[in-house]
């Protein structure tokens, strides 16, 4: 839920600026990006066609990262360019179905075009081919595939069984039917089933120009289906019920949707294999949100991720011997996952916590600065230090965590941050406010007790209670909002300009 | 003809469905409350992601022995739920994605570390998805005097692990799955059930790994109890009934393995891929004829109500012709016109009107007979004594009132009708101005 509120809020966020800018700016650029991503790659893979018609593997082990990094040769430049466009395109339409919450959808799908793989060789040989006919099993899979998510769709109509049991059920009975059928066809003699194992865990290695071609293709066909529907597609993302009610066919946008990832995890499946395509549709698309709050540049930066990763991964293996390509190319999209996770600019976990860091030390310097200014008060210095000798007031370190459940360290960082900001004064164990902090002081305090005289005559809160919750709201209090809560409560305002203390102050201030 | 009592070898096939039972049962008792809590694709992801700490196992046993491979295993299933729980919590990704991100990580790790390691032990991956169960019987143990199949003995010993951990802690199993907040307030901590029954399902799926597969553990893990939920709503129904299915399952995919490809001129496939088959045809037949979810029994039960309303439709109907003395001849096409009902659906109604001598047909029309029309009576008055209720004592609008009394009419019993009656006063005429026909003796 969340993560769609966040973008929801973004995006709404932007629409001034875009109508501003212009609406078709934003989405001329974005398109730009992604037809960059996968023109580039069609057109390469296309230009790479007439050197040779069959690839075969990369000899490992020499060491000549430049050739494969550059493209230098036929058959690096074939797959390197396949997988990226794969993750491109996988990253793509994954952003979709991670924001629809549907991210395990693909698992099943592609589990579920195991038996359909299997049905196709059979029937391919039954009319006198050698069964591995590419068009026929991806035929095969695809129906296979789409009678699993017309399974997923019905078992969901039932009261009882949810999302995960369905894709549980079908991942689980169309795979054991799958493995029934290529049990079958290792009996054959006149088929190699020994192919369709690549269905299984991927054949990266001996990819051909033509499987690229596909793959570019078929990235080329979700990026228009994506980029046309985009609006449509968003809407569901984030809001069903509103876009039904806008009259869009929900229905069939899902049903766009699911063919989209269908296929996706057909032409991968030649490329990491059934197991694997499920990590390329999921993890580009989940780590592209530590970056960016809008979906835009998410579909951007989620298919830059997944060409990356399908990039570097091919590359790798096709280098180091004894690394199967497909899981190399999920590790190097994980790896690229948790570096978002720690260093995205948005959701990342560094940028949180230092936010949350910041605002832990902006809320510790105004409960200093109000302490401070409450001991002057319970000294009666308040009056005198306003006169003008703010550097009259004294205060010490201990007296400071009488009040506070602060550590030793912690107040002393604190203090030495303040000194820094020049809001006090430190002498040995002393601490004063400078003018400009017994100013802010005064403010902050000023703040809280309007805020805690507000709670007791308007809200009916007991004063033995209003301190704790002044305290959590004190630290957001808005300009406008202490004008209008001094204009409600102008009646207790002392000359000095700080409302007196409206409770007790047996428990500190 | 039946291909299976021709090859069949107890000392064969008996052991293969002993074994696939036993898988059955121990991950089907599992399996209940991890449908339960919504965790389906947490045990396919677990079943998945035990290959690293397989591979990781082999490397520091540098054998297929046992013990380390368990270990190897939990610590992998715990890994896997607590790096899901992390991915989530902190990395705020929805629950599916950091599941899809955590388990295809592991899963790709694990491929790379068996690939590094086949030189070493003799482990494929091929092997951990679908398993040998024809294999098991020849590999056989001492245990007390007997030769037993090494992995009847393993899954024997894990099943009773499961059936003693789910009977013990039956209700805080129930507890947690049901209501995990409760369960913590209480003292037992959801979260430390979790974590036990994750690790239970990561031993489960590796000692069913290599006799029958991971995907197989999955199709236990969820087809049958999905399967059983579907049947009854009450947990310790549920539980048995799962393990039966499961055995059930077992069976009928072994004979299926043999019988099914002889039908396309093969000799056999894949039992363990027959036996998750075999889960999805049991789960099939009751998602269609379940009695009280059962698609058909859903089907059939709503063509009773709409027939029985449409019935009702058209004794009213009639009556109201009758009452006008209205020149409309009752054809089956006005009426249909006029119910805005389905040439078929009506046929339906009128036959069975005629043969409960409700109704009887002259020359093309339909009139009331007595019976008919005492039926027309109690509903026209059900209608409109809904009808001055709904404004006298709910200050309805006259003219939104039709509607809501069309739909009440019909589950109004006569003693209702009577308390209507009494409720506004027995009025005469209703709010449009209509005669309200007085009570059938």
């Amino acid at each position: 839920m969340r993560a769609g509120r966040g973008l929801e809020a973004a995006s709404q966020k932007s629409k001034g600026k875009s109508q501003k800018w212009g609406c078709w700016g934003g989405r001329a650029l974005w398109g730009v990006a992604l037809v960059v991503w996968f023109g580039v790659g069609v057109v390469q893979a296309e230009g790479a066609l007439p050197l040779e018609a069959e690839g075969g593997m990369v000899e490992g082990g020499v060491g000549d990262w430049s050739r494969v990094a550059l493209l230098g040769d036929y058959n690096s430049r074939v797959v390197v360019l396949g997988t990226s466009l794969l993750g491109a395109a996988a990253g793509l339409v994954g952003s979709f179905t991670l924001l629809r919450k549907r991210a395990l959808l693909g698992d099943a799908l592609s589990h579920a075009t195991l038996p359909g793989i299997g049905i196709a060789f059979l029937v391919s040989v039954a009319l006198g081919g050698d069964g591995k006919s590419l068009p026929m099993l991806l035929l095969g899979a695809t129906v296979s595939g789409l009678l699993g998510v017309g399974a997923i769709l019905l078992i969901r109509q039932s009261p009882k069984l949810k999302e995960d049991a369905a894709l549980g059920i079908v991942l689980s009975v169309f795979f054991g039917a799958g493995l029934a059928i290529l049990g079958v066809i290792q009996q054959m003699e006149s088929g190699h089933a020994a192919g369709l194992e690549a269905f299984i865990y991927g054949k990266t290695a001996s990819m051909t120009a033509a499987d690229a071609r596909l793959i570019g293709w078929a990235g080329l066909l979700c990026l228009v289906a994506s980029v046309v529907l985009f609006k449509e597609l968003s809407l569901l993302c984030f809001d069903e019920q509103y876009a039904r009610a806008r009259g869009l066919p929900v229905l069939l946008l899902d049903a766009v949707l699911m063919a989209l990832v269908v296929t996706v995890s057909i032409v991968g499946l030649q490329a990491v294999g059934l197991v694997l395509v499920i990590a390329l549709l999921v993890i580009p698309a989940a780590a592209a949100r530590f970056w960016t709050e809008r979906i835009r540049p998410m579909t951007v930066v989620a298919a830059g991720i997944g060409a990356v990763g399908g990039f570097v991964g091919a590359a790798v293996s096709a280098v180091v011997p004894n690394l199967p390509s497909g899981a190399t190319i999920v590790l190097v999209s994980s790896t690229l996952f948790a570096a978002s996770m720690c260093f995205g600019t948005e959701r990342g976990l560094l940028v949180r916590w230092r936010r949350r860091q910041g605002v832990h030390q902006s809320i510790d310097r105004q409960h200093l600065l109000r302490d401070l200014y409450e001991t002057l008060e319970d000294r009666g210095l308040a009056d005198r230090a306003e006169s003008g000798a703010g550097a009259e007031a004294i205060a010490t370190f201990a007296t400071v965590r009488e009040r506070r459940v602060w550590s030793e360290p912690r107040l002393r960082r604190l203090v030495s941050r303040l000194g820094r900001q020049g809001v006090v004064l430190v002498n040995g164990e002393s601490i004063r406010l400078t003018a400009t902090g017994f100013d802010e002081a005064k403010r902050l305090v000023h703040q809280h007790r309007l805020w805690e005289l507000y709670l007791i005559t308007h809200a009916d809160v007991a004063p033995s209670r209003v301190d704790q919750d002044a305290d959590d709201i004190e630290h957001v209090l808005e300009p406008e909002v202490v004008a209008e809560l001094e204009r409600l409560l102008d009646a207790r305002l002392r000359e000095s300009g700080v409302v007196s203390n409206p409770h007790a102050v047996a428990g500190g201030g | 003809m039946m291909r299976f009592i021709d090859t069949w070898m107890w000392g064969l096939d008996g052991w293969i469905i002993v074994v696939g039972m036993l898988c059955a049962v121990s991950a089907a008792l599992l399996g209940n409350f991890v449908v339960l809590r919504r965790l389906s694709l947490l045990g396919d992801a677990i079943t998945h992601a035990i290959l690293p700490g397989l591979a990781i196992a082999f490397l520091v046993g540098e054998s297929r022995s046992s013990l380390t491979m368990f270990v190897g295993a939990a610590i992998a299933g715990v890994l896997t739920t607590v790096l899901t729980e992390s991915v989530r919590g902190l990395g705020r990704v929805d629950e599916g994605a950091s599941m899809g991100v955590v388990f295809t990580s592991l899963f790709a790790l694990g491929l790379v570390l068996i690939v590094q390691v086949a030189d070493h032990v003799d482990l494929d991956p091929d092997c951990v998805l679908y398993g040998a169960i024809e294999l098991t019987p020849l590999d056989l143990v001492r245990v007390a005097g007997f030769e037993l199949p090494r992995a009847a003995v393993t899954l024997g010993v894990v099943t009773l692990v499961n059936l003693l951990f789910v009977v013990l802690f039956y209700k805080e199993l129930t507890l947690s799955a049901f209501d995990p907040q409760l369960s913590t307030t209480t003292g037992f901590s959801a979260r430390l059930m979790h974590y036990v029954l994750m690790i239970l399902v990561a031993v489960t799926a590796v000692a069913c790994f290599e006799s029958v597969g991971n995907i197989l553990v999955v199709a236990m893990l969820v087809v049958p109890p999905a399967t059983s939920l579907l049947l009854t709503d009450r947990l310790w129904v549920m539980l048995p009934l799962s393990a039966v299915l499961g055995c059930l399952a077992a069976v009928l995919g072994h004979l299926m393995a043999i019988e099914v490809p002889g039908w396309f001129g093969f000799r056999s496939t894949t039992t363990a891929g027959m036996m998750a088959v075999a889960a999805g045809l049991l789960f099939g037949v009751a998602a269609l004829a379940s009695p009280g979810q059962g698609l058909v029994p859903r089907w059939y039960r709503q063509r009773r109500l709409a027939w029985s309303i449409l019935t009702d439709d058209v004794v009213a109907l009639l009556y109201r012709i009758e009452e006008r003395g209205s020149v409309t001849r009752a054809t089956p096409q006005t009426l249909g016109e006029l119910l805005f009902a389905g040439r078929w659906s009506l046929a339906a109604a009128l036959r069975g009107l005629v043969w409960q001598g409700e109704i009887v047909a002259r020359e093309g029309t339909y009139g009331l007979t007595e019976t008919g029309r005492r039926r027309g009576v109690d509903l026209v008055r059900s209608h409109r004594l809904w009808e001055s209720y709904l404004v006298e004592r709910l200050g309805a609008p006259a003219e939104r009132i039709h509607t809501r009394a069309e739909a009440l009419e019909h589950f109004t019993d006569p003693g209702l009708r009577e308390r209507l009656d009494t409720e506004t006063d027995s009025p005469k005429i209703d709010p449009h101005g209509r005669e309200i026909p007085k009570a059938t003796p």
